[in-house]
């Protein structure tokens, strides 16, 4: 006993160990604040979704940070998963009334198909390298949402009614349209908890730490940081890449389940090209390789603009500000010099008002 | 069912004039592919903000042309002014600093970038449209009895392109800063030890590309009236893809880049369908990235242990 | 060092969610008032029609306000005509208290929250909003939710049948946008009554936001397939691009638009001549004789300089009918959302109203409205009615 607590407190263990704790403290402060003082609706609201990012972010970090590929594809995972955890939903609706696991159900599927659709992405994605590897993952995602854009699902007694780019179903009395085209699914049943986000949450940080943390992770960190010397040493490049793209995209598409059953109407173009950006710019922000930083991000860059209602039109100018601010001081060694000196001084100046000399 | 459309479209004028449409589409993302294919042959960065400077040459046009009333030729070229300018403070103050960084970091720092300049025109103008005056009136003439009409602004745009084209091969190839552009994008620390100013010739470079973007868009809004502030993002990331799929680095495969991405485009809106275009030439861009891995005119590029 | 971290991380999560905490009941209010919140686009490509519905209803709101008696509050967010935006509205208005709702003025908006005010139980009367979505889905009708402009099917009915009566033409072409639940709804009414009174229709063609500015292939198709009738069952903004490219590539058929093309003739910069000719759907006429619209239409003027459309005139008479309502159910200030709703669910339908979009409107209990839409044509860059 004595010896796991050490171990999970140790050095190389600490920062696993800060990520999951910010996520269950995160979770517990927030459930105490609304089973006491109640919490604003629109914070309600952004819970689910700010999981769902963190989850797809952490996914992203993993193809990017930890396996070095820059992919601007992931919300193409997201959508696909979201669509098919809504087909799923509601196809079981009328013979399972059990919420919970319907969502559990919904979330495994649509993970299982952006998985299968991650694989079948990877093969001809993994034959390209740098920027050429980002275009067509970019490539995908529009195509992805595209071909979202124009399948039409109904259901009714007769069963299962398919349709592609034109809407030539027609359905028998007490049949619903699942999936219509350009407009998505409409009149979805909102199944998605705050609990079901937290649970996500912790799902991602055990895989993702399990795979890092191993002989393979460390493989694949190889063939990120010297790809020549990897292959060369006998590590398989493609297969590991493959690997980590593959449950990247299931990782994503477990999030994309869980945001789509969080709103009654959903449409395919909002699984665009900008929202993979997005997304991205939380990873990076976070650190790449940093899973305890894009957490931290997402929550700051989604969900606290989103609240500050008043200032919508100046937030996405101060947002993008320091965006450019953050990347120039980061990158740039006489900036960061600079900030350094800055944040040094002023740090002393502080200091010496107090009448304690510290450190 | 489709290949029947296919086939009787071909037979008929309809294609060709779908054709030239097409083209003339083409035009003006091989324009702006130009912007994102000098760039990145010389500072290797994909610069997103490109997109958005366009939409900033589309406003100061609309402006010059209706608050301030200037003439066509004025307003276009303080646009084109305007943009030059604007390209070389973003290079300069943005990307420059981050020289030595990651490409994922610049990468970052220009989609900052973009997001800026929309949000400062949403800020600034508003989102509601905005409708590009006229430029042209009675613009069309045919041919055949009739069975074609064309019309003079898509043939503007293609003469336009065609002429940019001649004149920056000629530029590339013939003048010293054009010289100096392709060493440096060979080898930057040589073509310094060899004299060249490498930090002049990459501004030179972004001030080309924005000035450039201001010339398509004015091409763009005359041809679609109706703009926003996000005007840029699609034919930005369609030009994007253009200037890839011909071989980024390449100023001919920009251009041929750019028209063959319009002519498919066309076509598949006219005989498959309107809502699958973006799809199948996304496809097409994948399907010749797999056959050549750096576009159709890119050149190979050899990984040194 | 770590230690540190986690303190400071703990520290400003803390700090964060304090500020965002509060109470989710209403607190006392400062001035009593019925709460009335709604949702529309004020800003972006719909913006004429939020804008326009903001100014109609503040118009009402104030003349009903200086009548004394029962006090009204208004509350307009902007949901950019977007699902996703009106939802976060939605839950905006939530917590400022809202008690009834003028729900969106777009259907696309709408169809995203109508589930939501059926759930929650508020009463929820759309001025513009015409999708059936918007009032019952394949699976259930929404107790809640009404309309006070007449639906897609109607429009989509009423165009063909005009059309065909009034032989406009024998080969019609529809562009519409596949993204948009109101357009493709009314392209479905309008196909189906088509086949049913013979009228052809020889092209149709789609788009979405992506792909919203270039029609010239679209136009073509309909060009080479010798259209004569062009019906365009979507916004004012696309169909502003299209009357110019279709002007450009010197195509002229007869253009037959629906509610969302007005306001076109109010388009910043828009020349107004390229809509000389065009047919759209609506249930107000300005230049109607009538007390109640002059009154409306110059009180407009004077207001706002500049002459309502029939967004701003179906949004004054959400207000007047909301009002009429309120009063006969004898509702009070105190009242919960779900309380008023069910007064008011029982006042609309069996209550008549007279408005200035039309007179003797009564409400089914499905929500829909017992209104039909009039033709009118633009000549002169004004509206002329067609009947």
């Amino acid at each position: 006993m004595k010896k796991t607590i050490r171990k999970i407190f140790d050095k190389k263990h600490i920062s696993r160990t800060i990520s999951y704790l910010v996520v269950i403290a995160g979770f517990v402060i927030i459930q105490l604040l609304m089973n006491t003082i109640g919490i604003k609706s629109l914070f309600r609201s952004l819970l689910v979704p700010t999981c769902c990012y963190i989850v797809v972010a952490l996914a992203l970090n993993l193809v990017v940070g930890v396996s070095g590929e820059l992919s601007l594809g992931h919300s193409g995972f997201m959508a696909v998963g979201a669509f098919t955890g809504i087909i799923i939903s509601g196809l079981l609706e009328p013979y399972l009334a059990i919420n919970w696991l319907r969502l559990l159900i919904a979330m495994f599927v649509g993970g299982i198909m952006a998985g299968i659709v991650g694989l079948f992405i990877s093969v001809p994605v993994l034959k390209l390298q740098g920027d050429y590897l980002a275009i067509v993952t970019l490539a995908f995602c529009q195509i992805i949402k595209s071909l979202l854009n124009n399948v039409y699902l109904g259901v009714d007694i007769n069963g299962l009614h398919f349709s592609f780019v034109e809407n030539r179903i027609s359905l028998a009395q007490g049949g619903r349209m699942l999936l219509s085209g350009p407009m998505g699914a409409i009149a979805i049943t909102r199944l998605a908890t705050f609990t079901a986000g937290f649970l996500l949450i912790l799902f991602t940080l055990l895989i993702i730490y399990n795979l890092t943390y191993s002989r393979f992770g460390r493989s694949i960190m190889a063939a990120r940081d010297n790809r020549i010397a990897a292959e060369s040493v006998g590590i398989h490049i493609r297969n590991t890449k493959m690997l980590a793209f593959v449950i990247s995209a299931i990782l994503a598409g477990m999030a994309g389940a869980l945001f789509g059953l969080n709103y009654s109407t959903l449409q395919p173009a909002k699984f665009d090209f900008n929202l993979s950006i997005l997304i991205l710019v939380y990873v990076v922000l976070g650190g790449l390789g940093n899973m305890t930083g894009t957490i931290i991000s997402t929550m700051i860059l989604y969900a606290l603009p989103e609240l500050l209602r008043g200032l919508q039109d100046y937030r996405m100018l101060i947002y993008s500000i320091i965006l450019i601010l953050i990347m120039l001081v980061t990158n740039n060694q006489t900036l960061k010099e600079k900030t350094e000196n800055l944040i040094t001084k002023i740090k002393s100046r502080f200091l010496k008002k107090g009448s304690v000399a510290h450190d | 069912m489709y290949f029947e459309n296919i086939r009787k479209g071909v037979e008929s004028m309809a294609f060709l004039s779908y054709l030239i449409n097409g083209m003339g589409l083409g035009s003006v993302y091989a324009i702006i592919a130009l912007g994102y294919t000098m760039v990145y042959g010389i500072a290797k960065m994909l610069n997103f903000a490109h997109g958005d400077v366009i939409m900033i040459g589309a406003y100061t046009a609309f402006y010059c042309l209706t608050v301030f009333k200037f003439s066509t030729f004025t307003s276009i070229l303080i646009a084109v002014l305007l943009c030059t300018v604007l390209g070389i403070l973003i290079e300069r103050f943005a990307y420059k600093p981050l020289r030595k960084a990651s490409s994922l970091s610049v990468l970052i720092t220009a989609i900052g970038v973009s997001y800026f300049l929309q949000n400062l025109a949403q800020i600034l103008f508003g989102t509601n449209p905005k409708v590009f005056p006229e430029l042209m009136r009675n613009s069309t003439f045919s041919l055949f009895d009739g069975q074609l009409t064309l019309s003079y602004k898509t043939l503007l745009t293609i003469i336009v392109c065609i002429l940019i084209m001649i004149l920056l091969t000629i530029f590339v190839n013939k003048t010293k800063t054009g010289k100096a552009m392709r060493a440096c994008s060979q080898d930057k620390e040589a073509a310094q030890l060899m004299g060249i100013n490498v930090d002049n010739t990459i501004s030179i470079t972004f001030a080309l590309g924005s000035g450039l973007a201001a010339i398509a868009a004015v091409l763009l809004c005359m041809t679609y009236s109706t703009f926003t502030p996000t005007l840029g993002s699609m034919p930005g990331i369609k030009a994007f893809t253009a200037a890839v799929f011909g071989g980024i680095g390449s100023i001919p495969g920009a251009f041929v880049g750019g028209l063959l991405l319009g002519i498919i485009e066309t076509l598949t809106k006219a005989y498959l369908s309107t809502q699958l275009s973006d799809a199948i030439v996304f496809m097409v861009l994948i399907i010749v990235l797999l056959i050549r891995p750096t576009g159709l005119l890119g050149k190979k590029v050899h990984e040194k242990v | 060092m770590i230690m540190k971290k986690i303190i400071t991380l703990l520290l400003v999560s803390l700090l964060a969610l304090s500020s965002l905490a509060g109470c989710n009941k209403p607190g006392e209010p400062e001035a009593k008032t019925i709460k009335i919140g709604l949702s529309g686009p004020l800003t972006g490509g719909a913006a004429i029609y939020g804008v326009a519905v903001k100014n109609g209803a503040e118009l009402a709101i104030a003349e009903i306000n200086a009548k004394g008696g029962l006090q009204l509050e208004i509350n307009m967010q902007d949901d950019e005509a977007d699902a996703t935006k009106a939802d976060t509205a939605y839950d905006f208005l939530l917590d400022w208290g809202m008690q009834v709702s003028m729900f969106t003025v777009t259907s696309g908006a709408g169809s995203g929250v109508a589930p939501r005010y059926d759930e929650d139980h508020i009463f929820a009367l759309t001025p513009s909003g015409s999708a059936p979505a918007l009032v019952y889905s394949d699976t259930k009708v929404y107790a809640t939710t009404f309309q006070m402009c007449f639906s897609d099917p109607n429009q989509g009915v009423g165009s063909a049948d005009y059309i065909k009566e009034h032989n406009l033409g024998t080969k019609v072409a529809i562009i519409y946008k596949s993204d948009c639940v109101y357009s493709t709804g009314i392209t479905q009414k309008f196909v189906d009554r088509a086949a049913e009174i013979g009228l052809e229709i020889v092209f149709q063609g789609a788009f979405d936001d992506s792909s919203a500015t270039d029609f010239t292939t679209q136009l073509q198709g309909a060009k080479a397939a010798d259209a004569d009738v062009m019906f365009l069952p979507i916004y004012y903004t696309p169909a502003s691009s299209i009357l110019k490219q279709a002007a450009d590539m010197s195509y002229a058929p007869i253009f037959f638009g629906v509610d969302g093309m007005d306001g076109i003739l109010t388009m910043d910069g828009f020349d107004t001549s390229l809509a000389e000719g065009v047919y759209l759907l609506t249930p107000f006429a300005a230049d109607a004789t009538d007390d109640a619209t002059v009154h409306f239409v110059t009180e407009y003027q004077k207001a706002y300089g500049e002459i309502p459309n029939q967004f701003a005139a179906d949004a004054y008479d959400v207000v007047y009918a909301l009002y009429q309502a309120l009063v006969a159910g004898g509702v009070t200030y105190d009242m919960t959302a779900q309380e008023i709703a069910d007064i008011l669910i029982e006042q609309f339908t069996t209550m008549t109203f007279d408005g200035v979009t039309g007179t003797s409107v009564t409400w089914a209990a499905n929500g829909e409205v017992s209104k039909a839409p009039k033709a009118v044509i633009i000549r002169n860059g004004v509206y002329v009615n067609a009947e």
